[in-house]
């Protein structure tokens, strides 16, 4: 297997193809990032929220 | 005894701990076969004789539509399970389910209008493979705007069950358009019973990358059904412990 393009540039450039395919692969991996990053932020909000939650009910009964 | 797995499945806290490892394993694969796919298409394989380099666009245009059409089924048939065995769980999944199909599908309608441009000479056509991917995105939506309209989340876990499987009649038709109408997309290139109509150096990375997604697919849901179940088991004693025991 070897690398098609002769030059970086015809890698970038991709005989005048390369804007159509690089705009596609860019806005793939925004989204791609946005759905792998979701679940991860989701779960330190919970944390977060339910530490605060929990701690306020113990000095809460302790009083 | 042979029910019992499926039983143990129903059950938050069981799913939540057996799944732990699964996540992490499904999470690296999916980096892992991304990363290679992506270089594999971009870089290492020829030009297309007809369309030049655009056709590079395939390696993510084939496999998050084909992702997305399978996501429904998976969303549907989950909702389907929730509601004749009224697993709580199945409607976690189909919950979680929706936002990734939504995504996958716009992936699919973006890069496709991208690709149309250079290929058909305009971004947009309203033929019947198109269109019926774009009923298939506001579908997705539909089912995530239902899961916020309700306040009750068993209403809105039924009511987003019924939607979906009603509309699990789109998915047949998003497949077989490019052959029922005239269509300016393209017919399959990957066919499973016949000769594909991709040269092999094309089409192995395309199944590779098909293979990706779907991998990405099955972490996403995953995490976030995992992320979900400790939302809605949020006052259950072992979620209090997993919360105070996290770093």
């Amino acid at each position: 297997m070897t690398f098609y393009f002769s030059s970086l540039h015809d890698f970038w450039w991709m005989d005048g193809h390369g804007p159509y395919v690089w705009a596609s692969y860019a806005v793939t991996l925004v989204v791609f990032i946005a759905l792998a990053a979701a679940p991860i932020r989701r779960k330190a909000m919970f944390v977060k929220q339910q530490r605060a939650l929990l701690s306020r009910q113990s000095l809460q009964s302790e009083v | 005894m042979a029910w019992q797995w499926f039983h143990r499945l129903g059950s938050p806290k069981w799913f939540y701990e057996k799944t732990a490892s699964w996540a992490k394993v499904l999470g690296g694969l999916a980096l892992v076969m991304l990363s290679v796919g992506v270089v594999w298409g971009l870089g290492f394989t020829p030009a297309e004789l007809k369309q030049g380099n655009s056709y590079r666009i395939i390696y993510i245009h084939v496999p998050a539509a084909a992702v997305a059409m399978a996501g429904y089924y998976v969303m549907a048939l989950s909702g389907a399970i929730g509601l004749i065995w009224r697993m709580k769980l199945s409607f976690m999944v189909m919950k979680m389910a929706a936002p990734i199909g939504a995504a996958l599908t716009f992936v699919a309608l973006f890069t496709g209008a991208v690709w149309g441009k250079p290929t058909w000479g305009a971004y947009w056509v309203w033929d019947a493979r198109i269109t019926s991917m774009l009923i298939l995105l506001f579908l997705y939506l539909g089912v995530i705007a239902l899961q916020e309209a309700y306040q009750n989340q068993d209403s809105a876990d039924k009511i987003c069950a019924i939607l979906a499987l009603v509309g699990m009649v789109n998915v047949p038709i998003i497949y077989k358009s490019v052959d029922w109408w005239f269509t300016l997309h393209q017919p399959a290139t990957l066919k499973l019973m016949e000769k594909s109509s991709i040269a092999p150096e094309m089409a192995y990375p395309l199944i590779f990358m098909i293979l990706a997604v779907y991998v990405f697919f099955a972490w996403l849901l995953l995490a976030r059904t995992r992320v979900e179940v400790l939302h809605r088991e949020a006052k259950t004693q072992w979620v209090k412990d997993i919360v105070l025991g996290e770093k």
